[in-house]
């Protein structure tokens, strides 16, 4: 509604042009759904083997007494607000990741031609790395409760008769759970996604908003939708400004509304199965 | 002969002891690994805890409460208007969300179990439950704010009912599936017409979970900035109108924390630890009623 006038103008061409200029009145969306997409991305690499590895803790190892404390913490992390994340993230978390991980990896990388340019820039501890981290924090409880759920719904009677050929523990999860339930972990991965996708106040916090895709390097401040969002629109002028905003928060409407979709079929298709067993 | 024979198998039983220990270190190396990814996670959830009452206690005094969000660098100062603020917006949400979500989850549950609307509302609640709420703000702004051309703690508060309203038709659906049918049949039996059935069995006995799911709606709203940035604003000053900007606990925290300044700060931690505070009480007061009352 809001951002016809910006569609107008730029038309499916807003989604890879890269200029966003208020003074000249010119908006691109390309890095700000660069760093969005960027940011969940990694958000995802950290936060799937770890949610896969918390799942399988809750569901296989832990004794039972511990099993529900355990599981309570987990949701709790998922209960803490997006902007205690953020404050956290950069107060206290930022200087740390600056000193004990930036610095010695540029040291280390700094002569590998590939490498190199993705980690140059100030290591001041703000960027999409940290944004990447942060948020792969926000979603791993997501992502390990939805897994621990579906790795429950496993019939036992399929994991006794696996232990009972002599299966050790990994391999029971490996080759029996994971297999019966992965449209489920599929699922709750997109869930994830979706979260990561449209978290706010923590990204906008520690991704330094700075518009520019000069370089490729995961420690230089960037943008992503959202942070773009909460920081310009309360002060954008009337008209194209705006407008582009609203557009930018269509896309990423559509985007999370794809990822969403896809979780629920998949999850949807896993409870038909279910249904069709018992 | 024999002895190529036991040779043979003595090969064949080492290979079978090497596979059998390599399975088994690979079985070690992926429960460790396990183990330690539950370590890594609940490592972050203390340290932040951690992080927030070391720095948020100190900030925990009367002033906090009685006195108003102060310039930059002044002595004191406290965030009483946006407490209020937030109270404010919050309370007037869940009044607002609550009967409409649990209206909606009844009409979900009961009428239209499975027909084609409620198929369709079920599945657009569920995108509505985690689109970002950012975008929920955005829409907010250009159905109410643009229009009346001015931020209002008005429109904060039905961002906030929209945010509210999936949450709780989620459990109040949820928890009145969970109502066995032998129950609403016996009452059907004695003549009882359908709302009343609705009303008096089946709406009392998942009171509980309808009463959890709305506590969890208040301590994910209390909580939320991003709806609230350009709906609400935000306000230096006190004001309990709902025509004009508000302050906000968590936007206030947004502003302090991305300042330089330090008194903005340190008041900035003393609200995250608020707020944290309440969030999670609220969630455990969730769990435990719901627990005792099933």
């Amino acid at each position: 509604m809001g951002a016809m006038p910006a569609i107008r103008e730029y038309g499916l061409s807003f989604l890879w042009r890269s200029e966003w200029d208020p003074v000249k009145n010119s908006y691109g969306g390309l890095v700000m759904i660069y760093g969005t997409l960027m940011t969940s991305f990694i958000a995802l690499c950290i936060a799937v083997p770890v949610s896969f590895g918390i799942a399988l803790f809750l569901t296989e190892l832990s004794p039972h007494w511990l099993r529900r404390p355990l599981g309570i913490a987990v949701e709790l992390l998922a209960a803490v607000p997006s902007i205690v994340y953020g404050m956290w993230g950069l107060l206290v978390f930022s200087p740390v990741l600056s000193t004990f991980v930036q610095r010695p990896l540029q040291k280390l990388l700094g002569d590998v031609p590939v490498l190199r340019d993705l980690v140059s820039g100030a290591p001041v501890g703000i960027g999409i790395l940290s944004a990447g981290i942060i948020l792969a924090i926000m979603i791993i409880p997501f992502i390990a409760s939805v897994m621990r759920d579906v790795f429950d719904v496993t019939p036992p009677m399929l994991k006794e008769s696996a232990y009972a050929l002599g299966a050790t523990t990994w391999e029971v999860v490996f080759k029996v759970v994971l297999p019966y339930t992965k449209t489920g972990v599929v699922g709750g991965i997109m869930l994830g996604l979706g979260r990561a996708i449209g978290e706010t106040m923590a990204v906008t916090f520690v991704i330094g908003n700075f518009n520019q895709l000069n370089s490729l390097s995961v420690f230089e401040a960037a943008n992503s939708i959202t942070s773009a969002l909460a920081n310009e629109f309360a002060e954008a002028s009337e008209g194209l400004h705006q407008a582009s905003l609203i557009y930018l928060g269509l896309v990423l409407f559509f985007i999370t509304f794809v990822v969403l979709s896809l979780s629920k079929l998949l999850l949807s298709q896993l409870k038909k199965r279910e249904g069709s067993r018992t | 002969m024999s002895s190529v024979a036991v040779s043979a198998q003595a090969a064949l039983d080492a290979s079978r002891l090497n596979h059998h220990k390599r399975r088994k270190l690979i079985n070690a190396v992926a429960l460790t690994l396990s183990l330690s990814a539950m370590a890594f996670g609940l490592f972050w959830l203390i340290w932040i805890l951690f992080e927030t009452v070391r720095l948020g206690i100190g900030g925990l005094t009367w002033a906090l409460f009685s006195e108003m969000t102060p310039p930059p660098q002044a002595e004191t100062g406290g965030l009483s208007n946006a407490i209020f603020g937030s109270l404010m917006m919050v309370s007037l949400a869940t009044l607002l969300g609550t009967p409409i979500g649990v209206m909606a989850g009844i009409y979900l549950a009961e009428y239209g179990q499975k027909t084609w609307l409620g198929g369709t509302v079920r599945f657009f609640n569920d995108i509505l439950l985690s689109a970002p709420s950012i975008v929920i703000g955005l829409f907010i702004y250009a159905v109410v704010v643009a229009p009346m051309k001015s931020f209002s703690g008005f429109a904060g508060v039905l961002a906030l009912a929209l945010i509210v309203i999936p949450v709780v038709i989620r459990t109040t659906e949820n928890m009145l599936t969970l109502i066995p049918n032998a129950l609403r049949e016996a009452a059907y039996a004695l003549g009882t017409p359908k709302w009343k059935v609705i009303a008096k069995i089946t709406l009392k006995s998942a009171r509980a979970g309808v009463l959890t799911g709305v506590l969890l709606a208040v301590a994910r709203i209390s909580g939320e900035t991003a709806p609230l940035l350009f709906t609400a604003l935000s306000n230096q000053f006190w004001t309990s109108s709902l025509g004009e900007p508000m302050a906000s606990l968590p936007v206030t925290i947004f502003k302090f924390a991305m300042s330089p300044y330090e008194n903005w700060q340190k008041l900035a931690w003393a609200g995250v630890f608020l707020i944290t505070l309440g969030v999670l009480a609220l969630n455990i007061a969730a769990r435990v009623l719901f627990r005792t009352k099933n």
